[in-house]
């Protein structure tokens, strides 16, 4: 515990005494601050001398926890350090949200003002925080286990400055009085419960509904869909002969590496009212050219394209989980197929038929690409947002009462999931290798999975021909004359002294790979780590710490995107414009996805492995590294993927947060759309998808083949 | 002093179930301690205190003299054998062995070198270039004995070390167990449930039940002196009579079924009482007597060098274990039970 503690207080009073305390011009990196030293980039020791007294503050938990190391020993050593550190970092919380960048928050200290916190800042926070969660582990919690109360107090701090603090944000701004009027209740409960989020109009036939029904009905409808058709997929895979299989998996899984309006921009080429097959049947039939794409059925086929895969993915493992024993069972109780599907597999398929339907029910209502697109009239609560943020009468208050609406929905359906799950559990995966066959399904309800699925797995392939082939042709629709021109413009590359990325895509294609490329390690990393600290390790408040790492899960990206826009603008944090931001906002987006996939492959780890390694004198990070790591193999890669992945399709978070520096893919796409320059963004849409796959497949080489000598015997042997 | 292992008061409780009332403890530097106890009574528990893999609720625990209770498993200098052997799959036997010295930091060779005499004390010489799934169970077992002892660890832990073995195998490794803990004079804590097991390798045994200690002691001194039915019970086999002790003291003067008999024997206090006795005890005689007790024979089972017999009593069922006889009884005999008073205990019920 002393050496733990004397590390951190010497990196905690270096770092005060010689790195900038605030945000350095160019970047922490560019080393410019060893130049302006003297100037900006004064270290905290010499502002504080010089004017900034405030900024003495943190430095009392610092010469706290030096005291108490110099004096004391034991159990109240460890007391010490627990109040110096806190205290430490409550003050330095409090001059940061005291003392903003453009004015103080308190009239007393009227005048003062202050930069962003920087590398100096960082490192103090870093060094306060350790101290205090080395004193937790010096009385004996978390098993007084340093590395294990630091992890725990590294993620609390990560997910409480990220998450926590943005959100809050908008609770405040929702409260927000029109003309800066400071905060109040008395335009709160009009504003929210306005006719233009909640009317019911359209149902009625006398009108518009507002965007929290239209949002609702939405997603009821688009949920409703990805499950049956998930289940149809999910049972042809697991209780058909169908020859295909492997297609179709592969047609499942393209969906899901595709930016997410990219499916609506080929639905309009298709479907628009100048749209191929529009034109089609106008010629043939002289039907009318109607706009009925751009509504509630367009958004709606658009997002069953795109989430009938997640359905999928949940579906066919629960499907595949159903003891076969169980159908056997009642196949010899004398019950036929369509009985024992009947009475027997579909209702132990029950919580994962729930369970595909709240994600897609979350995912619709977070949906921000395909309603952007298609929406038309048809107003969604993730577009009203941005339009509330970027319309021409910017109203941050509206998007903080949308956001609201909408979080309170996501999260709605968040938690009934999570209590109708808690409650039943028909899991009837034992882990013993249960032989017997799945029941094959009865013929009428074989082919009406294969009605359902076949059509549209054939509508999916045709789409995805398409994307192909529009980014090959001048102007799809008018002029079908194959042409490179648009991957010219997007990605040229001119050879000459050197070579020049000419393309206008090049910029905003490397910035996102690169992004991507950080942010996946350290997603699957934070992940990881959270797994592992609720699978392993016992502290209180694990339940908490559980519900607030998986928050993040149902809060829409356009409702994370606002936040971050309004809590990062300004000082004390001030990220915005930064390459950061964008780092971690996807960390924190997609951390969920790697804590459920860690807890999965943990889960079946024995615990006495990492005992064993323990009470042979490793360290908690030593047998995380030696023994967890290495057999996590297939883990890791999942959650590298996707966290890559989804970096590089979302839109709806980073749309609030690009900047003219840091540019992404998806922005670039839309901008691209909204100029109606739509064979660039196809073709940019077609490269990103199969650099992607690309990348899955790179990573699977990487990670893949270091797998265990004996990858078929996880369990302690 | 190095090795030995003391328990002030220590409790245990997950959420709100207790697993270890206030218990203490003493094992003495060098002698292997057996836990032992039904399913459930805390053994594993209190072996995982002793590891660090648990934190006590409250209560101090010393290993060597010094106070460990708030000291994390890594500093600890235990070693734990566990039941599922826990041998890291991804490893080679070798490096398994070596995996504590290694992140020790001790140097590469002699890690080898450290690593290859473990396995040879085991018996596996040669082995350590196999993965643990290339090994046979009680071989597993084996390394996992090597990686345990290879750290020259204060104190050695073992949970249900046989228990993943068939029967054949048990017996050998646990005298090979046995044989290495004298050998190296190490301090060594063994969980089991089995008796005869625990009987086999303890210097020491102490018995558990509920989560507390029922009693302890060597293992003759739990046969011989059982503290109650319970552990007469459990240690060996036992017939339990209810008796009635009408006075105590240096002789003891009980009543069974209508009989008064004097047993010299200590006993406590007056009052109802059962009557302990060994099968082994038990002599069964064709001719009635004042002190022998009637019995008709339910069952007999002829083993080759004992015959079992059960027998219906006035005081219930008693079974009895003799020596083969020329003329042994038959279902529906009518025989009369003798004991020696010498061999007969008393315990509280
Ligand atoms: N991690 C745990 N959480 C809750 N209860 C536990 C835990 N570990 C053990 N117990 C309970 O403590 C009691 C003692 O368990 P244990 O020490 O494993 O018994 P055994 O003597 O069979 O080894 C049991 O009732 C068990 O259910
Ligand atoms: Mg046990």
């Amino acid at each position: 515990m002393q050496r733990t503690a004397k590390l951190w207080l010497l990196i905690g009073l270096a770092a005060y005494a010689v790195l900038p305390w605030y945000m350095v011009p160019g970047g922490f990196w560019s080393f410019g601050w060893l130049q302006a030293w003297s100037a900006d980039a004064r270290p905290a020791l010499v502002w504080a001398l010089g004017g900034h007294a405030w900024l003495l503050a943190p430095v009392i938990g610092l010469l706290g926890a030096a005291l108490a190391l110099a004096t004391t020993r034991g159990l109240a050593l460890a007391r010490a350090l627990v109040v110096s550190g806190a205290l430490g970092l409550l003050l330095m919380a409090g001059q940061g949200l005291a003392i903003l960048g453009n004015r103080a928050r308190f009239e007393a200290l009227d005048g003062l003002t202050q930069p962003g916190m920087g590398a100096g800042a960082l490192l103090v926070a870093a060094a306060l925080l350790f101290i205090l969660t080395t004193g937790i582990s010096g009385l004996g919690r978390g098993r007084g286990d340093v590395f294990i109360t630091g992890m725990v107090g590294a993620i609390v701090a990560l997910v409480g400055v990220f998450v926590f603090y943005p959100m809050s944000f908008i609770l405040i701004r929702a409260f927000e009085l029109r003309g800066g009027a400071g905060l109040g209740v008395s335009e709160f409960l009009p504003r929210f419960l306005a006719p233009d989020i909640w009317s019911i109009a359209c149902l009625l036939g006398t009108g518009y509904c507002g965007a929290a029904m239209n949002s609702l009905l939405l997603g009821l409808a688009t949920a409703t869909g990805t499950t049956i058709m998930g289940l149809a997929f999910a049972l042809i895979f697991t209780r058909t002969a169908f020859p295909a299989k492997r297609f179709l998996r592969v047609l499942t899984i393209l969906p899901i590496i595709t930016p997410p309006f990219v499916i609506g921009l080929v639905l309009i080429l298709l479907f628009g009212r100048s749209g191929t097959i529009t034109e089609f049947f106008s010629d043939a039939f002289g039907w009318e050219k109607t706009r009925w794409l751009y509504g509630f059925w367009g958004v709606w086929l658009a997002q069953m394209l795109s989430f009938t895969p997640i359905a999928f993915l949940v579906l066919i493992g629960v499907v595949e989980g159903v003891n076969p024993s169980v159908e056997e069972a009642s196949q010899t109780l004398d019950a036929n197929r369509w009985q024992t599907f009947r009475f027997v597999s579909l209702p132990l398929m029950r919580p994962g038929l729930a369970n595909a339907f709240l994600l897609g029910f979350i995912e619709s209502l977070a949906d921000f690409g395909n309603p952007l697109v298609l929406g038309g009239n048809f107003n969604v609560l993730s577009t009203e947002i941005y339009f509330a943020i970027v319309g021409t009468v910017a109203d941050p208050a509206k998007a903080a009462i949308l956001s609201l609406t909408l979080l309170s929905m996501t999260l709605g359906a968040f938690l009934a999931q999570r209590t109708w799950l808690g409650k039943k559990n028909y899991a009837t995966v034992t882990g013993k290798g249960d032989s017997g066959q799945h029941a094959g399904l009865n013929p009428a309800l074989r082919w009406a999975c294969y009605a359902l699925a076949l059509p549209w797995a054939l509508f999916t392939m045709v789409l995805y021909a398409l994307i192909m082939f529009g980014s090959f042709v001048k102007l799809w629709g008018y002029d079908h004359t194959l042409t490179l021109e648009h991957y010219r413009r997007a990605f040229g590359i001119v050879v000459r002294n050197g070579v020049h990325l000419t393309g206008s895509a090049w910029d905003s294609f490397l910035t996102t790979l690169t992004i991507a490329a950080i942010a996946a390690p350290l997603t699957a990393a934070v992940g990881l780590a959270t797994a592992y600290l609720l699978v392993r390790q016992k502290f209180a408040g694990k339940d908490a710490f559980e519900f607030s790492t998986m928050l993040s899960f149902a809060i829409p990206g356009t409702v994370i995107g606002v936040a971050y826009v309004m809590a990062f603008n300004f000082p004390p944090i001030e990220l915005t414009g930064t390459g950061l931001i964008l780092i971690i906002v996807f960390i924190f987006r997609n951390m969920p996805v790697g804590v459920r996939g860690g807890i999965a492959a943990m889960s079946q780890l024995d615990r006495s492995l990492d005992e064993a390694s323990v009470t042979l004198g490793a360290s908690s990070a030593t047998t995380l590294r030696r023994v967890i790591l290495p057999l996590m193999g297939p883990a890791i890669l999942a959650a590298l993927t996707y966290s890559f992945v989804r970096a590089i399709t979302s839109v709806s978070a980073v749309i609030f947060l690009v900047s003219a520096r840091y540019n992404m893919a998806t922005s670039f796409i839309v901008g691209r759309v909204e100029n109606g320059e739509f064979g660039i963004a196809i073709a940019y849409a077609a490269v990103l998808i199969v650099t992607m796959l690309l990348a899955i497949l790179a990573l699977q080489l990487l990670i893949g083949r270091r797998k265990l000598r004996r990858a078929d015997r996880l369990q302690a042997t | 002093m190095k090795g030995s292992v003391r328990f002030e008061n220590v409790t245990k409780r997950f959420g709100d179930v207790v697993a270890l009332k206030p218990l203490s403890l003493d094992i003495t530097p060098g002698t292997l301690v057996t836990l032992l106890g039904p399913s459930g009574c805390g053994k594993t528990t209190t072996l995982r205190l002793i590891a660090g893999l648990e934190s006590a609720s409250e209560g101090r625990i010393l290993i060597g003299g010094q106070d460990v209770t708030h000291l994390s498993a890594t500093y600890r200098a235990v070693s734990m054998v566990f039941q599922s052997y826990a041998l890291f799959p991804h490893m080679s036997v070798l490096e398994n062995v070596g995996y504590g010295l290694r992140v020790k930091g001790m140097p590469k060779s002699e890690v080898k070198a450290r690593a290859e005499h473990g396995l040879e004390q085991v018996g596996l010489k040669g082995f350590g270039e196999r993965l643990p799934s290339e090994l046979s169970g009680g071989q597993q077992q084996r390394v996992a004995v090597a990686r345990a002892i290879v750290l020259e660890p204060e104190v050695l832990l073992l949970d249900e070390p046989l228990s993943n073995l068939d029967a054949k195998l048990r017996r050998h490794v646990r005298e090979e167990i046995r044989q290495i803990q004298q050998q190296l004079g190490l301090t060594a804590v063994y969980v089991t449930h089995d008796q005869e097991e625990a009987m086999a390798v303890s210097d020491r045994i102490i018995v558990m039940k509920n989560a507390e200690i029922a009693q302890e002691g060597t293992p003759q001194d739990l046969y011989d002196r059982p503290a109650s039915a319970f552990i007469a019970d459990f240690i060996g086999d036992a017939n339990l009579l209810d008796v009635e002790i009408c006075r105590s003291g240096q002789d003891t003067e009980i009543v069974l079924l209508d009989r008064k008999l004097t047993l010299p024997v200590q006993s406590a206090a007056t009052g109802a009482a059962q009557m302990v006795l060994r099968p082994h005890d038990i002599r069964l005689e064709r001719s009635p007597a004042p002190d022998r007790l009637p019995a008709k024979i339910v069952y007999a089972a002829w083993l080759g060098n004992t015959v079992q017999y059960t027998l219906a009593t006035e005081a219930g069922s008693i079974f009895v274990i003799a020596p083969p006889q020329a003329d042994p009884f038959c279902t529906g005999d009518t025989v009369y039970l003798a004991f020696d008073p010498q061999k007969v205990r008393l315990v509280t019920s």
